[in-house]
């Protein structure tokens, strides 16, 4: 069998994982990274909505070869459609929203991880862990079809959703049905709709999640929905949802798919441990995915960064002991453990609240002075306007 | 299991809601490990029902 050597092998090639390769390259380590499919960014498995504010804290150069659209702000619409909150451009002032080509962004990532020195091999995929006396020892995989084993000082699980690198490794990343929400998306051309605004809609028309439209260009947006497995009843049942959404929606009377998106995100409370010995998981591998939003591009890239530099020490030290991957543990969770838990908690009271009582919700916060478009805004104005509805987290919020 | 190659978008939706782990996705070809205990869960997470459940034996 083909034996190939390395510091760090980081097993996928999204976000999550070029953001870690590169700042572990950066620091000295040698990086290979792997990744399944034959084109990084395809096929894509997202809303691509992401958020101004965090890409300058990464490192990440706003690039337009990736921007499909730069959008005013987002409109949160309730279940009748009677209500809707809009946070615009002037209200958020930097908060402005981006929808991303995936295809383009998740290459320009790699890219600079390649920069840093990563090497990458494309149609790999792990299959599983090498053992040496008990301890990881690295992954074997599949390359091209011939068996590779590949010796890494540390695994990095960058394998997202599916999450099986850190299974292997006994880190239990397991969901349960009320944790797993499945999606369903086209890019829909020939539509008529507003495409200034990152839409957002409650409700039953996608039980435990939302529906979204995120536009692409003037006549082209990404239209999505997810429903949380728990609310489920048959096989099939989220393109259902999402067909007869859109057959119902004026807006999309002409509309026409360009492209088919399915994929499911995580929407659970953080895990309590992300690491082990010579093993870390970073990103949706590691349900970092915010459970309100189901976004997962911000906390990938962050996560990514605090990992890629603490490898890059413990490669020096030639230490990657649970015990040097703890400053990696402390990292993600002083930035992301609190909002993570709050808006867990917030799900869990939302998928409880009727159509009715969101579409009152929603009317009540729309009148309250929004300054930014953040979960954590939203909140807020929830607690002053139906302070019971979030009596059980208040102080995380 | 039976995977629909017709509909699977090999997403990996089951893959990662599958609670034994047993299911593995090779860029485009979906394999059931032996873990499989039937439970269904990957019948209904796959959001264009490109899973079903064969009779038992």
């Amino acid at each position: 069998m083909k034996k190939i050597e390395t510091d760090v092998v980081v097993v996928g090639a999204g976000p999550a994982g070029s953001m870690t390769a590169k700042w572990a390259a950066k620091g000295g380590a040698d990086v290979l990274m792997i990744e399944k499919r034959q084109e990084i960014g395809s096929p894509v498995r997202c809303g691509e909505g992401i958020a101004r504010s965090w890409l300058d804290r990464v490192g990440i150069t706003v690039d337009p070869k990736w921007v499909a659209r730069k959008v005013k702000g987002a409109k949160i619409v309730s279940p009748s459609g009677k209500h809707s909150l809009m946070i615009d451009e002037t209200k958020a002032g930097n908060e402005v929203g981006y929808v991303v080509d995936r295809v383009f962004f998740d290459k320009a990532l790699a890219a600079d991880a390649a920069r840093a020195g990563t090497k990458i091999m494309l149609k790999t995929s792990a299959t599983s862990l090498v053992k040496e006396d008990g301890k990881i020892a690295g992954v074997r995989a599949n390359s091209y079809g011939e068996p590779v084993e590949i010796r890494a000082k540390c695994v990095v699980g960058a394998d997202g959703f599916e999450s099986q690198v850190g299974r292997w490794a006994g880190i239990d990343t397991t969901l349960k049905p009320s944790d797993i929400t499945t999606c369903y998306q086209y890019r829909l051309t020939n539509i008529d709709y507003d495409p200034d605004y990152n839409e957002f809609i409650l409700g039953s028309v996608a039980p435990g999640g939302y529906a979204w439209v995120f536009p692409k260009d003037e006549n082209t947006a990404n239209v999505g929905l997810g429903v949380l497995l728990s609310k489920l009843k048959h096989p099939g049942e989220v393109k259902e949802y999402l067909d007869r959404w859109i057959a119902r929606d004026p807006r999309f009377k002409n509309g026409q798919p360009l492209e088919a998106v399915s994929g499911a995100v995580s929407v659970c409370a953080p895990l309590d441990s992300v690491t082990t010995d010579n093993l870390l998981l970073v990103g949706d591998s590691a349900r970092m995915i915010d459970p309100i939003t189901g976004g997962g591009i911000s906390h990938s890239c962050l996560a990514g960064m605090f990992a890629g530099k603490v490898l890059a020490k413990g490669v020096q030290a030639n230490d990657l002991s649970m015990n040097t991957l703890q400053e990696y543990e402390n990292a993600w969770r002083e930035k992301m453990e609190n909002s993570l838990w709050r808006d867990w908690m917030a799900k869990e009271k939302l998928i409880t609240i009727p159509d009715e009582t969101l579409d009152k919700l929603v009317e009540a916060v729309s009148k309250v002075d929004l300054q930014k478009i953040t979960v954590h805004s939203l909140l807020a104005a929830v607690k002053q306007t139906y302070p019971d509805l979030v009596k059980e987290f208040e102080d995380l919020i | 299991m039976i995977v629909s190659i017709e509909k699977c978008h090999h997403c990996g939706a089951c893959v990662g809601s599958c609670p034994k782990n047993a299911i593995f996705l090779n860029d485009l070809v979906l394999v059931f490990s032996e873990e499989c205990n039937r439970c269904g869960r990957c019948v209904k997470v796959c959001p264009v029902g490109a899973i079903t459940m064969e009779a038992k034996k």
